[in-house]
């Protein structure tokens, strides 16, 4: 489904902040697949996610969708495979536009947008019944800007989205880093609905190991640029945490992981 | 100071407020819809203006005068997108560098920096003659009017349709809009072109209006037009909610404004001092949601489970 063939990615090449953030870097996930990310600060993980939408171009390296090169298929070409959730709720959701007006927006990624309206009334009933899964009572407030939304709010809404149109690969980001723990397991309970549902080919990234072994059917740890663990099926459920932790001391030479994911486990 | 004064000069404020609304109608879409504070305007109300008189003096209708008015400031707007998204040039420096040039064209389409229309000889469809004293339908007010309702009613259409969503969303968020699958270069020349098309069409209009198209005329404009969409909003703001009425809110701000200028003309100030007072005027208006924002806003607690939500 997805295949990264030797991708590199330099940032500010040449000067003292040189930075190889993808090195070599190699992944093919087949159709179903969920995987979870995780890595310490750097390891390049949101670097990979941003390569895989086009961002900005790779400096080396092949990226396919579906057998399709993208590499040089500029961002919002390829958002026609693509669902992305980010880390930031504000970045997914346009905040002036209403409930409606954004998941109609993501009704037509992929597609050509016409002068046809914008929204139409029978979309508006399906909005409704998708609204309805997230449980928040959205879809009452159908009309709502969506600036008004609390964090997970935006986040849950920027998930389905993300799934308006199947993608063929959906890419979260550490969507439920910036949410409070409750709001959190809520989003990445509705997240797991949703993939189930409609058996998406997914890519999360994680800095909660729990969540990442929690969570689908295989678990990629990156370090300076590079998969460096690469564990699926039943080997993937019976990880512990101290595994993973044990695994990634091993590679980087004892230096710790980082702040964030002592704390969250 | 006589009042009656003031009165007098009223409805010729008025018409220009109208007209001048229309090329705040084309600000708006830029400054407020899609986040850009677009320069070249200053030189397209002028490319309007001429292209339009210029078009008539040979003998064309007057229709077929603004519509092509029209297309030349939808050109200028197609050369600020360009610069700016193709060549990757801050949008402010790609609007001054079409404004610059287009100087240069304004001239070239005159032949001289100035172009006289004679109302008596031509068929005007707005002028500072068709005030007073002339039936309803050929008051400029009215005409302009009407134009403005046209014009409103057009562009709520359009940014209801997919293509216009797209715009809005391109203004609001432009990484959630690539992500959906906008292009959002594309929106921002889209976005360019209309608001300059609008605001040539304002020049065209104008230049009919005081009969004659000047290299001078557009000076400022972006000015004018933001004090009128500030005005607009500061104070229709709270009961103008939908989009369409939003513009009108506009279009109101924008006459405002020139029975603002009227007034202080009546009072006697020096009018070489008007363009200064104008920019204080829009320089302050645009600090004030800064300051609120720096100086007035009290940290609130939120209460109630969602208050660590990231929001």
């Amino acid at each position: 489904m997805l295949e990264i063939r030797n991708v590199t990615k330099v940032f500010n090449p040449g000067t003292v902040n040189e930075k190889v953030a993808l090195n070599d870097f190699s992944l093919t996930l087949e159709e179903g697949d969920f995987v979870t990310v995780i890595g310490g600060n750097g390891a390049g993980k949101s670097t990979m996610m941003n390569a895989i939408a086009g961002v900005w171009p790779v400096d080396a390296g092949q990226i396919l969708i579906d057998g399709v090169d993208v590499t040089k298929l500029s961002e919002h070409k390829r958002a026609k495979y693509l669902g992305r959730v980010f880390q930031d709720p504000m970045t997914g959701t346009a905040a002036t536009m209403g409930i409606d007006e954004n998941l109609a927006l993501a009704k037509r990624r992929g597609k050509f947008r016409s002068l046809k309206g914008g929204t139409s009334k029978k979309e508006r009933e399906e909005y409704k019944e998708l609204l309805k899964i997230l449980g928040l009572g959205l879809e009452d407030r159908l009309t709502s800007k969506v600036g008004l939304l609390s964090g997970g709010q935006r986040q849950a809404l920027t998930l389905l989205m993300a799934t308006l149109v199947k993608p063929k690969l959906l890419l979260l980001d550490e969507h439920t880093a910036a949410l409070d723990p409750k709001t959190a397991a809520k989003v990445l309970e509705t997240t797991e609905v949703i993939v189930n549902r409609d058996h998406l080919t997914t890519l999360m990234i994680t800095h909660n190991m729990k969540d990442a072994i929690a969570h689908g059917n295989r678990l990629i740890m990156m370090h300076e640029g590079r998969v460096i663990y690469d564990v699926r099926g039943e080997e993937k459920k019976n990880l512990h945490v101290s595994d993973l932790l044990k695994k990634f001391e091993e590679v980087s030479g004892g230096e710790f992981a980082n702040d964030r994911m002592m704390l969250t486990n | 100071m006589n009042i009656l004064n003031l009165f007098a000069a009223m409805p010729g404020a008025v018409a220009q407020g109208l007209i001048w609304g229309i090329t705040s109608i084309g600000i708006y879409i830029t400054f407020r819809i899609l986040d850009i504070a677009d320069l070249s305007v200053d030189g397209s109300l002028c490319t309007g203006g001429a292209v339009c008189i210029m078009m008539m003096l040979s003998g064309q209708n007057v229709f077929v005068s603004l519509l092509v008015a029209t297309l030349a400031g939808m050109a200028a707007g197609l050369a600020t997108g360009i610069f700016h998204t193709f060549m990757g040039i801050p949008a402010i420096l790609a609007g001054i560098l079409t404004q610059l040039g287009l100087y240069s064209v304004n001239l070239k389409i005159m032949g001289k920096s100035n172009q006289a229309i004679n109302v008596d000889k031509y068929d005007l469809l707005v002028s500072l003659r068709y005030i007073k004293n002339v039936a309803f339908y050929k008051n400029t007010i009215f005409v302009v009017a009407i134009i403005i309702v046209l014009l409103i009613a057009a562009l709520y259409w359009f940014f209801g349709t997919e293509l216009g969503c797209a715009l809005r969303a391109t203004g609001c968020n432009s990484n959630m809009s690539r992500a959906q699958g906008i292009n959002t270069n594309m929106s921002k020349v889209l976005g360019l072109v209309i608001s300059n098309g609008l605001v040539a069409l304002s020049g065209g209009l104008l230049s009919q209006y005081q009969g004659f198209a000047d290299i001078n005329m557009g000076r400022g404009a972006i000015v004018i037009g933001l004090a009128a969409v500030i005005i607009g909003e500061a104070i229709f703001g709270k009961i103008f909610r939908n989009f369409a009425l939003k513009l009108l809110g506009v279009a109101f701000g924008s006459i405002l404004y020139y029975i603002v200028l009227q007034v202080v003309i009546w009072m006697g100030i020096d009018t070489d001092l008007l363009k200064l007072l104008s920019a204080l005027v829009v320089a302050v208006f645009l600090a004030i949601p800064y300051w609120k924002g720096k100086y007035f806003t009290k940290p609130t607690i939120k209460k109630g489970e969602n208050q660590n939500a990231g929001n």
